[in-house]
């Protein structure tokens, strides 16, 4: 069943000595866009890490509620999330309809030509490239393609970080159009941007990170200007 | 279409990670290539820096036999894994939300595959060039070469997949796992030396396989339980 609500209490994250998180309390909520802001160092990148179960906090809690508030753990907390990292999570000697149905076995999803064309159609990843190894691909081709693995499994919990990176104007407005559309159906979709012209009219929810604390949030609606100045007067 | 029992499941997983590594080794060829071509020069730097007397290879072959096979093994360990760092994509596996054990098994199950392939180059090429009789039983020899390449990847595995992000893996991964797979090479050594008598030793060499799949089950047991708790940051 898919995830409303993530809530995150209290988040602490130390790497030896240093502190990435210092108590981070959120809450995500499905059909809302949050956009994750902040410096580089501020923390953002790692609390994706521990919104996608990939990375440990040292303490506090992380809870992920589907429709009705039970609580989801394990497997089916991590069936329900698509993660956009900075690297494209693919295999460069595989070609893109290979890994994605690669993952789409592994997630048990439609594996069929069909589906993964339909997917591939829906990012934009030209035809003709498909049934190349993905490490000839350009920046924007392996970001599309890392989309499509992404959003393979109709994911509720959609975590991207740097989405809009090495896509041209076209392509980040478009994926932007995908993030609207995505909220609209209902997801939890986290945005890590510096990119604010991409997200500005879409993202309902504004956090800003600075030093591992959450220094703002705010709900409602943002358009550029006022996004690029709630940004500048918090995040430095 | 009825549902997998849970084990049915993770073995289905395990296969379909493992053939995805074989798939990508199958149309490169880099690792498979690079550990056959190191397992076969140390072979013949074996075979001359070592007396042609045949009773003094006799001796030895069965160390030399484990060392090249594990020594070209560790090669293609790390590489494995560094294929799976130039994307991050152990983190896209480990998102997924299949069984981490069936993430374990299906990295173990390729690497078995590339070392077995190693073993299959050095022994004929060793049984060659220092006149070691190795197929004079060559199921028992088999065997034990299976399970000593089962035991090197389920420890290979565990600590390939650990130091992925530490800069010094290369240096640290055989430090670290050598000293862990003395007993292996002690058990496998020692069962290909009572293959070798004359006669063989077959009641001495089954013990010895027997210990080697006792150890195998014990560090699967043991590298299952770990995996997890030491791959996640």
């Amino acid at each position: 069943m898919p995830l409303e609500r993530v809530e995150i209490t209290k988040v602490i994250k130390r790497y030896g000595t240093e502190r990435a998180l210092a108590g981070v309390d959120l809450e995500l909520r499905g059909g809302s866009m949050c956009a994750l802001l902040g410096h580089n160092g501020a923390g953002k990148t790692t609390l994706l890490g521990i919104l996608s179960t990939l990375v440990r906090a040292s303490s506090g809690a992380i809870t992920y509620r589907e429709t009705g508030g039970a609580v989801v753990t394990g497997d089916a907390v991590r069936r329900e999330i698509g993660l956009l990292a900075h690297q494209s999570l693919c295999y460069g000697e595989l070609t893109a309809t290979e890994n994605l149905a690669l993952f789409a076995g592994l997630y048990g999803v439609d594996d069929s030509p069909a589906a993964l064309a339909a997917l591939l159609d829906r990012v934009g990843l030209e035809v003709r490239a498909r049934d190349r190894a993905a490490r000839t691909y350009s920046r924007g081709m392996l970001q599309r393609l890392a989309l499509a693995r992404a959003l393979l499994s109709a994911p509720s919990l959609v975590l991207l970080d740097e989405p809009f990176t090495g896509l041209d104007r076209g392509g980040a407005l478009a994926l932007g159009e995908q993030l609207g559309a995505l909220t609209a159906e209902g997801a939890i979709v986290v945005v890590v941007t510096h990119d604010l012209e991409a997200i500005a009219g879409r993202t309902d929810h504004v956090a800003i990170l600075r030093a591992g604390k959450l220094v703002f949030e705010e709900r409602g609606a943002y358009d550029y200007e006022k996004l690029k100045d709630t940004y500048h007067r918090h995040a430095s | 279409m009825p549902a997998d029992r849970p084990a049915q499941g993770v073995l289905r997983q395990a296969w379909r990670i493992a053939w995805k590594d074989l798939q990508v080794e199958l149309r490169s060829r880099e690792i498979v290539y690079t550990m056959a071509f190191f397992g076969a020069v140390i072979v013949v730097v074996y075979s001359f820096a070592f007396p042609a007397s045949s009773a003094l290879v006799r001796l030895g072959a069965p160390g030399l036999l484990w060392v090249s096979t594990m020594f070209a093994g560790t090669i293609g360990l790390g590489r494995a894994f560094d294929r799976e760092r130039e994307n991050d994509t152990l983190r896209a596996l480990m998102l997924t939300p299949v069984p981490r054990l069936a993430i374990f098994l299906g990295k173990g199950i390729a690497i078995t595959f590339l070392v077995c392939a190693v073993a299959l180059v050095v022994t004929p090429l060793m049984a060659l060039l220092m006149d070691v009789p190795f197929f004079d039983h060559p199921g028992e020899l088999a065997l034990a070469l299976l399970l000593g390449a089962v035991g090197f990847s389920a420890i290979g595995t565990v600590f390939a997949a650990t130091l992925l992000k530490v800069r010094s893996r290369d240096v640290l991964l055989p430090v670290i796992i050598y000293p862990i797979l003395i007993p292996l090479f002690a058990f496998g050594t020692e069962a290909t030396a009572a293959l070798l008598k004359v006669p063989a030793d077959l009641d001495n060499a089954w013990y010895w396989i027997g210990l080697l799949g006792a150890y195998d089950a014990a560090f699967l047991v043991l590298s299952m339980w770990i995996f997890e708790s030491l791959v996640i940051e």
